[in-house]
């Protein structure tokens, strides 16, 4: 499942036949069906969807992080500990020191009462055990690896005095405080400037680098995925619909949907100006999906056995998968 | 050449703020728009970019007199708008109209996609008879994609997408000559943003019109636009004809906004070379001296802090406003 580079060494984390539901007023909504993958040591793994795809929800499902009304099934194991549905104090042992999370809007993850002081010594002291002087060098010094500067004076103020990429910054550093071994980032910079975008994924790639964690990274954006990722996994209806190297994924696309993705996106190096491509119809409907292939009736090529039979995710070899029944598509010039 | 639709000539649109209370605060104000000038050819789309803050929907809501203008002239086929009178100005209405972000939150969530799409046409057309509004109204639907028959559903029952071409039916109803067309694709998935921008590109080429394009992103900005606009903290950094301003940027931040979009390729995305500028927008309370952009800019020398750089001739249609701009990329 891994690609060749990673395969020999044990996976930080393992996810299989993991199926989140949640309980509505209106029956069961499977947000994740059947999903299962691994994320080697030092890799970077890409996860991409639309709205709805079930691309967060698999993670919040591994942070022991869903809604009241949602619940997982299946396995999740983090360094070799299976952790889904596990106590919370067990949890607890296993988030923010193994693996940790920073998520699209900073200012709603950070708590705006407290100075980021407070809020990161914290995290030091209840996983580390650090006095609070301790704990307090420790988070300067980490807030100046994410190059805030001034971070000695900085760290004594609150959320809403810093900017938005700042914040993403101090989010961060607090994510990286017990240095995990995993570091999961949902849509890290969707809310940023294109600017302050591009600086932060500066320091993801280097934190990448000189750490040698694994990172997830969720994201609806092509040109973050293409940047960061050693390999994708590309979600569609909460299913994995193909998953390979990241080259592969740009180069050759399995799926219809993942080459549909790739050219309805208007391009910066774009030669002239033709009428985008674009995939039809609207974003799935969990509560509502066709029969078969939740593609299939966006899909240009689909046929017969498309509304039958749902198509299993299938080896190609060489790291891919895909879940179509179509023979294999060429390559994207 | 052909004459304008539009001639912004300018433009100022400065906010105060503070000054509350009984004594009041310290005045403070913000220059969001602050002498912006440009032409608008019939049928032609400019594309506004800039980062958050930089007054780019400031200057499309002044543009269409939605918000008080502090100084300059916004004139309209030759007619200065800031001297018609209030009803001169509303007739004037039906031929510029906008279209926003939150596609659902622009919508009225208690009226129906129909009314909502016949309320432009039944204010500017009350002798119409119902039955001949219900079927324009339905006209419209068909032409933005929309089933005819969803004409009595509400905004909540429509998707993103969907919520947005009931916009763009609401605001083509009156067959303006320009849109506004206000980052309308940011909030879509991106299979959605491209059914939309090509929904946008069709119109324009069927109905002559003219478009301002608002967007933070520079590749649907590339593709949509025929001249773009560089705004920072209010003012024009450059303005010029697509191909020279993607091709040959000559503003430092144009150059670093072009560099800082991630490229769908990963072979391209990890070996170009990224112009990253350091720190975020100052805040517009308290602005920079002199050249807005002289706090983040790679080439900032002395003069910049002393004066703004005037937008001056690069190309047959390039301006830009920087002391540098004919500086090497790599000095």
């Amino acid at each position: 499942m891994t690609t060749p580079q990673f395969s020999a060494m044990e996976p930080v984390l393992e996810v299989a036949g993991l199926n989140t539901l949640f309980a509505t007023p209106e029956g069961d909504v499977r947000a994740v069906s059947d999903v299962a993958f691994a994320i080697a040591r030092g890799e970077t793994l890409g996860i991409v969807g639309e709205s709805g795809s079930g691309k967060s929800q698999i993670f919040m499902s591994v942070m022991g992080l869903l809604a009241r009304n949602g619940r997982a099934s299946g396995s999740v194991r983090v360094t070799g500990t299976e952790i889904l549905n596990a106590p919370v104090a067990e949890l607890n042992r296993v988030r923010g020191a193994r693996m940790s999370m920073i998520f699209q809007d900073p200012m709603t993850s950070l708590n705006p009462y407290l100075t980021v002081r407070r809020q990161m010594t914290e995290v030091l002291m209840t996983h580390k055990g650090l006095g609070e002087e301790a704990a307090a060098q420790a988070s300067i010094e980490m807030l100046e690896r994410v190059q805030i500067p001034e971070a000695g004076r900085r760290i004594g103020m609150y959320p809403h005095e810093f900017s938005g990429g700042m914040r993403q910054r101090v989010m961060i550093a607090m994510a990286l405080l017990c240095g995990p071994e995993l570091l999961i980032a949902d849509e890290p910079t969707t809310a940023l400037d294109v600017t302050v975008q591009a600086q932060i994924l500066d320091l993801l790639m280097q934190l990448k680098r000189d750490t040698g964690m694994a990172i997830a990274l969720i994201t609806h954006d092509l040109g973050v995925i293409a940047g960061l990722a050693d390999r994708v996994i590309v979600m569609y209806g909460g299913r994995i619909v193909e998953q390979a190297p990241v080259r592969d994924i740009f180069r050759r696309p399995q799926h219809p949907y993942t080459e549909g993705l790739l050219k309805s996106m208007p391009r910066l190096d774009e030669h002239g100006v033709t009428r985008l491509q674009t995939i039809g119809g609207q974003p799935p409907n969990l509560q509502n999906l066709p029969s078969g292939c939740a593609f299939r009736d966006r899909c240009a090529y689909a046929f017969d056995l498309c509304a039958a039979e749902r198509p299993d995710l299938t080896s190609l070899g060489e790291g891919r998968a895909r879940a179509c029944h179509l023979p294999q598509l060429g390559e994207v010039a | 050449m052909t004459a304008p639709l539009l001639s912004v000539n300018d433009l100022k649109v400065h906010f105060e703020i503070g000054r509350r209370g009984l004594f009041g605060g310290a005045r403070h104000v913000l220059k969001a728009v602050d002498g912006v000038s440009f032409d608008l050819r019939p049928g032609e789309t400019l594309g506004l970019v800039g980062e958050s803050g930089c007054g780019k929907s400031t200057l499309g809501r002044a543009i269409l007199r939605l918000l008080p203008l502090q100084s300059g002239r916004t004139v309209w086929l030759g007619r200065d708008l800031a001297r018609l009178a209030p009803r001169e100005m509303r007739e004037m209405r039906r031929e510029m109209q906008i279209i926003f972000q939150d596609p659902l939150a622009s919508l009225n969530p208690r009226m129906t996609a129909g009314e909502i799409i016949a309320e432009p046409l039944v204010t500017f057309r009350p002798e119409l008879k119902r039955a001949e509004v219900k079927q324009r109204v339905q006209a419209m639907m068909a032409k933005v994609g929309l089933l005819p028959n969803q004409i009595n559903r509400y905004p909540h029952e429509f998707s993103g997408g969907q919520c947005q071409r009931i916009g763009i039916a609401r605001a083509i109803i009156n067959e303006p000559r320009l849109i506004v067309c206000d980052e309308p694709v940011s909030a879509l998935d991106v299979s959605i943003q491209a059914q939309i921008i090509n929904l946008l590109m069709d119109l324009q080429a069927e109905m002559g019109l003219s478009l301002i394009f608002i967007s933070h992103n520079l590749a649907v900005v590339r593709h949509i636009s025929h001249r773009v606009m560089v705004l920072y903290l209010g003012k024009v950094m450059e303005i010029a004809d697509r191909d020279s301003l993607y091709a040959n940027p000559l503003h430092p931040y144009t150059q670093a906004l072009n560099s800082a979009v991630p490229v769908p390729d990963p072979d391209i995305e990890r070996a170009k070379p990224r112009v990253v500028l350091k720190g975020d927008l100052p805040s517009p309370l308290n602005p920079p001296s002199g050249c807005p952009f002289r706090t983040r800019c790679p080439r900032a020398t002395q003069v910049c802090a002393e004066c703004m750089p005037a937008l001056e001739r690069a190309g047959a249609d390039h301006m830009v406003a920087c002391h540098h701009a004919a500086m090497p990329d790599r000095p």
